[in-house]
């Protein structure tokens, strides 16, 4: 399986992703944002990372970058998109997931694990998984998922909350909401269910000796759900 | 042709560092404050001279680019 990982100026977990991939059997390529065009791939990583600084908003000028364009064709053709941390931010700039990503509601950047439950596996990132309830790691200053109430009405109408803050026993409660999200959205997918935006960042728990396991499980299912 | 634009955050949308600004205020014994909103001022100067026609060009980046309708007003405030 052929997967691509864009890099932008200031993205900083391309590399992450790249290794991630590879342990588990994508054949990935690292594409420059100012590329025209996408190579042939089954899957897109939008990675995490300051993008431009993130001058002006989070993702917004990456999300005009010059490959962009080939991304959401490719998105818009049923493609696989996924974007992590700042890479969700980009996709919500670029119009491929509802909503916006706000400043942490305490203002604060956050570093730390959490744990998010999966709602929805009526999709090709979650499919077949076993497990419910994951333990990732989150690390960003622009997390706290916004929209209007028109837009969270239509994304729990078409079912496209990814992902739930939650504690260890899958409860999604305010107290275990770390950035102020709206009903604790740690990621939400499109109408299609091909693209996918998350703040957490399943590439850094893929190693027990590190971090965790959990990313490793997520990886593997979206490689089997893939082929 | 300059083109002064204000971004604004709409009303229902949360303002942390508006709040943090207004809390150190009070903290400096400004006592009369009610609420603060922070934004953002662009000034763009834009190669064409009839004010309609670069309102417009500027109006259109506000759009695509500066705000993101989402959450932000956008205004133009100066033609000069």
């Amino acid at each position: 399986m052929k997967s691509s990982v864009i890099t932008f100026p200031g993205s900083n977990c391309d590399r992450d992703m790249d290794v991630a991939l590879k342990k588990f059997g994508f054949k990935n390529k690292m594409i420059w944002h100012n590329d025209n065009e996408l190579p042939k791939s089954d899957l897109v990583v939008l990675p995490g990372g300051f993008s431009y600084g993130d001058y002006l908003r989070c993702g917004s000028v990456a999300s005009k970058s010059k490959i962009m364009q080939s991304v959401i064709n490719f998105a818009k053709s049923g493609g696989l998109v996924m974007g992590i941390c700042n890479g969700f931010q980009i996709l919500v700039e670029a119009g491929l997931v509802p909503g916006v990503l706000l400043r942490n509601k305490y203002l604060e950047f956050i570093c730390k694990n959490v744990f998010v439950k999966i709602d929805n596996k009526d999709n090709p990132y979650f499919k077949n998984l076993e497990k419910d309830i994951f333990e990732l790691h989150i690390a960003h200053n622009e997390g706290n998922y916004f929209c209007t109430d028109d837009q969270l009405k239509e994304i729990k109408d078409n079912n496209q909350v990814a992902i739930h803050y939650c504690n260890n026993d899958g409860k999604i409660e305010e107290e275990f909401n770390p950035n102020g999200s709206i009903k604790n959205i740690a990621g939400i997918l499109n109408k299609e269910k091909n693209v996918l935006g998350m703040m957490p960042h399943p590439e850094r728990m893929i190693d027990s000796c590190l971090s965790g396991e959990d990313g490793s499980l997520f990886f593997k299912n979206l490689l089997n759900n893939i082929k | 042709m300059k083109i002064s634009a204000i971004i604004t955050l709409k009303k229902d949308v949360l303002d942390p560092q508006g709040k943090v600004i207004h809390q150190t205020l009070e903290g400096m014994n400004f006592k009369n404050v009610n609420e603060v909103r922070q934004g953002k001022y662009f000034e763009i100067d834009v190669n064409e001279n009839d004010p309609k026609k670069a309102k417009e060009i500027v109006e259109d980046m506000c759009e695509k680019l500066l705000a993101n309708l989402v959450i932000e007003n956008y205004k133009i405030i100066e033609i000069q």
